[in-house]
């Protein structure tokens, strides 16, 4: 057992008596005393708990510490609100934007805010609005009304940032905690799959955006956690011909870059997922392997007929996405496994891909419906339609009998007549506290309505996002 | 056009009318700024964590504490039976429970409380306490405690003129009904007090409240001590909106309890899903009203009925219905009307103060049924409501009796629609309309006027503490809390323009019940308003001691002394604020006062819901765009104007911040903030990934906030400036009132939109399919 070496605010940090599944947050907040960073909501969803860590590989990332487990920043360096100002006090630009634009009332945000800026002004991103929201999605404020916050972003952005040190990363370790709890972060598949085996009720935690939740909001304390992070095959993003493949381990920011050329609608709704606190840590398999019904990437993945590669100790098979989620919550995941890559096959001539999230909130809210559609159409007709939604069932689900009443038929306005029935067909949907029932068997038709405009020769409909 | 904030007038380098930064701002970026939970305790210290029913109606058969009490850390678990006073903390009515007695009446109501070493056993602890729980008969929507005639308070009923004869005798007459939902108040930093007790009994409390002294009330009542005994103290809440008023005096009470119990200090900070299920939230309301019109859309008669789900008890409820009766006028002359006000009971949490206080309630229901009368008649609501607005002069006598005095709303409306060309506006969203056939545009304006006063006039008055120390600095002491509104930061601008001095010279202190005793709620708006004329009142005696001596030293009349910019001068003679503090302190002269003020003029009589409960009104006027998708019920705020009545503003700064973030927060309450009960009683939105309040990207993308020019109060209130903390939220109706007007749009001219708040994807879609198939006769 090794302790949890990190910097913090530029300074070493050799950490062995925290057990380790202590948060970052309550590991800053209470064994520092470092009480700058606040907890809003240890869900991860109100960014009052913001930090920023950077890998030696990597640049300044906002993470929610509430969800982080203090053995995920090992090997990393890690900047809090304290950490921000110079020595003798001088403020850092984000500070001073942000007091120079009255941005600050309750304040009991604003040092989220301020580390959420910090990365954005790291990330040398231009002082555009679409960028600042998806910058500053994670971080609720709840007097100001943003227009002052956003002011500061705009002023910090494109200025090159006031140093803080990143020095002194120190090595990486394996394996953390105590014999009660222990936490491994193997940095091969071979480990990863003996320890996986070895250990069949781990926690196999990828960004731990979901399962950080279960610390935080059910008091769970597993006995083994075992990381994904640093095994170097499950961090791989492959381009070929016949796929583009994500390692389990490669997180929503690292992937978008390639969905953005690849499926630029799959990638305009991954970055509805969350926040970018979320995403710097969350993984694509993560949010497969969790099987929730309202998950965003399945639905996409499912559409655009994904394999998953799965290994375990004793060798790799391959599954169809749409195989791959077995009931609620359940997945074909045999005991030993991992989902070792995600493979997408590009799109072919004539194939359309479109993805579609309805919520209350545009930015990080959980789906009430969302829907994925590829549309391969020939000389004006539907050849092929693979359709699958979610938040329609207690799973991701196929829209069997929308597929089968559109395909063949012209691909137009025209053929939709029978479409809310055939949706109909397909979905009970419930009512819950994200939409009615009848919302959802409603909106999932419409969708279609909408898919039908934007991919067809019927002229595409104005998007609200556009405005 | 967002107009830069005029230069300082008050003759102190940075007093009244400047626009000074907050206070705490290098504070707040830095992470310096000490919140409750970051203060260093006492090693002893404990914390604290709640359990709560799982039933909305249950009679609690026993409660078996021995589970939690053998969790490894453990000190302490209390129920109702362990309060060794009254268990009252109610802030109206008495006997209002800080543990549930008997019997739990809303999933989430607070029944037992754990204390432990550490905050994960004292959790823990709180999960293994079981209850048997036999379940009763639950209510739990407004309709059925109508249908029961459950109310948690009598019902109210304003009155004037004939309402009943003046609808028949109406040449048209329409009806409907409309609701609006509930707000969680999400202030960042969530319910917390830390308890420590001391020599004699004595509580020491510090509490994330609104209202210390309710706190010090409610803590001696659960501990049966004098009120002398508990002292109660806050520096600063990460935002309260009214959820910190009465509410925190659960959190605080308990504490106190546990930490009576124990002998140890307690801290209670509630876990973000705990504090969104066990403590009240805005009320939803059930509108319903029957109108009397002319074919020009004049108002001639109206009975509304506005029923309030008050939840299980009273708590704040008949003052929030009380402001939801004395804003139905809003701005418009209501020659015959008659509104009843019903607090209705039912087995939810019980609902509480939240910005506004009834008054956007009220005003959404008269806003909704001006709304109606303008598509019924096929006018431009604007035109129906230019023709209601109050008279100067003549139809300006409110429902409750109140001549409004002060009327600028057809000012502040003209101001607005001349700055962004309304007409122009309009076609540009007609225009937009006729080529688009999916994602439609709506376009509203709403003015406001809100009242500014406590309705029961006990509650305006304040008191305050100014020190002047002998280098000349100040320590300042009122009885307001701050809770990100800047009340301090003005609070000591109005003691910089008493003294002259700069604002820089001023220390602002903790709010503490042992400095400034018997205060009100920082509530109402009213807190710059009071408490900025209780310490101007402080101030000026001291200024008033300091100039005599002055005229003594330099053997001048007293009415000759001037105090400007951090001198004082007699002739031809100055002496430097701090050298004149040290000359009086060697003459033996009190360099220390208290302050008072009471709001004049008003008087309000309950029984008859008549008087003159405010002293001033406050004007607004907004105009909202706004594009809905048909397709799927999804909106989007493209453009807000907003005009905001401030008086002589005191800080034109912090009323921008104001104006701007009560504007975003009353948009989420009609739009994107819904609370959702399951059909069991259990409320399914208990934290912000469930429940959503505005984002970055929810403000408008063009959004413009200005301060009226040139309009000080015509009432003598502190330096001539105007409340500003709630009346801005309302202007957010513009939006609600854009997407009933986007929704119009696909509907025949003259349908009526039939839409409830808040316009959540699920509900514009509703409206949009039912107005599609509308047909009008």
């Amino acid at each position: 057992m090794a302790a949890v070496r990190f910097t913090l605010n530029g300074r070493p940090v050799a950490e062995e008596r925290v057990p380790p599944t202590t948060t970052l947050l309550d590991y800053l907040r209470g064994t520092r005393r470092l009480t700058g960073t606040k907890e809003g909501c240890a869900e991860g969803d109100c960014g009052a708990c913001t930090v920023a860590v950077a890998r030696p590989d990597g640049g300044w990332q906002a993470v929610n510490s509430c969800l982080m487990l203090l053995p995920q920043v090992d090997g990393t360096a890690v900047v809090t609100v304290e950490g921000l100002a110079a020595a003798d006090g001088t403020l850092h630009q984000v500070q001073q934007a942000l007091v120079e634009t009255d941005a600050t009332q309750c304040g009991f945000c604003t040092p989220g805010f301020a580390m959420a800026m910090f990365a954005f002004q790291h990330g040398g991103e231009p002082a555009e609005d679409d960028r600042i929201h998806e910058a500053l999605a994670g971080n609720l404020c709840r007097c100001t009304g943003y227009r002052p916050i956003v002011d500061a972003c705009r002023r910090i952005a494109g200025i090159a940032p006031t140093t803080v040190p990143t020095a002194g990363i120190a090595p990486a370790s394996e394996t953390f905690g105590d014999d009660g709890h222990r936490f491994f972060a193997p940095s091969t598949l071979a480990d990863l799959t003996a320890l996986v085996e070895r250990y069949p009720d781990a926690w196999l935690l990828g960004g731990g955006t979901d399962l950080g939740l279960a610390v935080t909001k059910q008091r769970q304390r597993p006995t083994v956690v075992i990381s994904t992070s640093r095994v170097p095959e499950l961090k791989r993003i492959t381009v070929t011909d016949d796929a583009l493949e994500f390692g389990g381990a490669v997180t929503y920011t690292e992937a978008l870059p390639h969905l953005d050329a690849a499926f630029p609608s799959f990638a305009a709704l991954v970055r509805r997922i969350g926040s970018r606190q979320i995403r710097n840590l969350g993984t694509l398999a993560g949010n497969l392997a969790n099987a929730s019904p309202i998950g965003d990437t399945p639905p996409c993945l499912m559409a655009l007929d994904a394999e998953i590669v799965l290994r375990s100790a004793t060798g790799q098979r391959r599954i169809p996405a749409d195989r791959f989620i077995t009931g609620y919550r359940q997945t074909a995941l045999r005991p030993g496994e991992v989902i070792e890559a995600i493979r997408i096959p590009p799109l072919r001539a004539g194939q359309r891909f479109v993805a579609y999230k309805l919520s209350k909130r545009f930015d990080q809210d959980i789906s009430a419906v969302v829907a994925a559609f590829r549309v391969t159409t020939k000389a004006g007709t539907l050849s092929d339609l693979r359709a699958f939604y979610g938040g329609m069932a207690a799973t991701t689900a196929r829209a069997a009998a929308v597929e089968a009443a559109l395909t063949g038929q012209l691909w137009t306005s025209a053929s939709l007549a029978g479409i809310d029935a055939a949706v109909a067909r397909d979905f009970a949907p419930l009512d819950d506290q994200r939409a009615t029932a009848s919302y959802r068997l409603a909106a999932a038709a419409n969708l279609l309505r909408r898919l039908v405009a934007e991919t067809s020769d019927d002229p595409a409909p104005v998007r609200l996002e556009a405005l | 056009m967002n107009a830069p904030p005029p230069p300082p007038t008050g003759t102190a380098r940075r007093g009244a009318h400047a626009a000074v930064r907050h206070d705490s701002a290098v504070g707040h970026v830095t992470g310096r700024a000490v919140y409750l939970d970051d203060m260093p305790l006492p090693p002893n210290t404990l914390e604290a964590a709640l359990v709560l029913s799982t039933h909305p109606h249950a009679r609690l058969r026993g409660i078996d504490l021995s589970a939690a009490l053998a969790v490894p850390g453990v000190v302490a678990a209390i129920t109702a039976d362990d309060i060794p006073g009254r268990n009252d903390i109610g802030p109206i009515l008495r006997d209002e429970p800080a543990l549930a007695a008997g019997v739990a009446e809303y999933a989430g109501h607070p029944i037992a409380a754990v204390a432990a070493d550490t905050l994960e056993a004292a959790r823990e602890g709180a999960a293994r306490v079981v209850v048997d729980y036999e379940p009763l008969p639950t209510v739990l929507t407004v309709e059925e405690a109508l249908e029961h005639k459950l109310y948690v308070a009598p019902p109210q009923i304003m009155t004037r003129g004939d309402p009943d004869a003046a609808l028949v005798a109406a040449p048209i007459r329409l009806s409907g009904e409309v609701r609006c939902g509930g707000q969680d108040h999400f202030y960042l930093e969530g319910q917390i007090a830390i308890a420590i007790p001391g020599e004699d009994r004595d509580m020491q409390v510090y509490s994330s409240t609104q209202h210390p002294t309710e706190v010090q009330h409610g803590v001696a009542h659960l501990l049966g001590l004098p009120f002398n005994q508990v002292t109660v103290e806050v520096r600063r809440m990460g935002g309260a909106f009214g959820g910190k008023e009465s509410q925190a005096t659960i959190i605080a009470g308990i504490a106190a309890v546990l930490a009576a119990k124990s002998g140890r200090p307690v801290k209670l900070r509630l876990a973000r899903d705990d504090d969104m299920l066990a403590t009240g939230k805005r009320h939803p309301f059930l509108i319903r009203y029957d109108v009397g019109i002319d074919a020009e859309g004049r108002i001639l008669a109206l009975d509304m009925m506005l029923a309030a789900d008050a939840g299980n008890i009273a708590d704040l409820t008949p003052p929030v219905v009380t402001r939801a009766l004395c804003h139905v006028d809003n701005c418009y002359w209501l020659p015959h009307v008659r509104v009843t006000g019903l607090a209705c009971k039912t087995h939810k949490v019980s609902n509480t103060a939240f910005r506004g206080f009834g008054g956007p309630q009220g005003m959404l229901a008269i806003e909704a049924l001006v709304d109606d009368v303008a598509r019924h008649l096929r006018l431009p609501a604007d035109t129906v409501r230019a023709r209601n607005f109050y008279g100067v002069g003549r139809n300006n006598v409110t429902p409750y009796g109140m001549t409004v005095e002060d009327n600028i709303i057809e000012r502040v409306t003209g101001e607005l629609a001349r700055a962004v060309d309304l007409p122009g506006w309009r076609a540009a969203v007609d225009a937009f309309n006729a080529k688009s056939p999916v994602v439609k545009k709506g376009l509203a304006t709403v003015p406001v006027k809100f009242g500014i006063s406590f309705n029961l006039p006990t509650l305006n008055q304040a008191g305050a503490l100014v020190h002047v120390y002998t280098d000349g600095s100040v320590h300042l002491n009122h009885g307001g809390t701050e809770m990100g509104q800047g009340l301090f930061v003005k609070v000591a601008q109005v003691v910089a323009e008493a003294f002259s001095i700069d604002v820089s010279m001023i220390r602002i202190s903790a709010t503490s019940t042992g400095k400034v005793p018997n205060t009100s709620a920082t509530a109402a708006s009213s807190g710059s308003d009071l408490n900025g004329m209780a310490a101007l009142n402080a101030a000026q005696t001291i200024r008033g001691r300091m100039a005599e001596v002055m005229a003594e030293r330099f053997a001048v009349p007293v009415e000759e002394i001037a105090f400007d910019d951090g001198r004082v001068f007699a002739r031809n003679e100055s002496l430097a604020f701090g050298e004149l503090a040290q000359l009086c302190w060697s003459r033996r002269v009190s360099l220390s006062s208290t302050g008072f003020y009471r709001t004049p003029k008003i008087h309000w009589d309950a029984a008859t819901c008549t008087g003159r409960p405010f002293f001033y009104f406050t004007y607004g006027a907004a105009a909202a765009e706004v594009a809905i998708d048909t397709l799927t019920g999804e909106l989007r705020v493209l453009r807000a104007e907003l005009l905001q009545d401030c008086g002589a503003s005191l800080n034109p700064a912090i009323d921008l911040g104001q104006i701007e973030g009560a504007f975003v927060q009353g948009m989420g309450w009609l739009t994107s903030e819904e609370l959702w009960w399951d059909p069991s009683g259990a409320l399914r939105t208990h934290g912000p990934s469930t429940y959503k309040i505005p984002g970055s990207r929810d403000v408008p993308p063009v959004f413009n906030a200005r301060l009226l020019a040139d309009a000080p109060n015509r009432e003598a209130t502190v330096f001539r400036s105007k409340a500003v903390g709630e009346p801005p939220l309302m202007l957010a109706l513009s939006v609600w009132l854009a997407i009933r007007d986007a929704v119009a749009s696909v509907g025949p001219v003259g349908a009526k939109v039939e839409l409830d708040a808040p316009a959540t994807p699920t509900r514009v879609l509703a409206a949009v399919e039912r107005i599609r198939v509308c047909e009008i006769l």
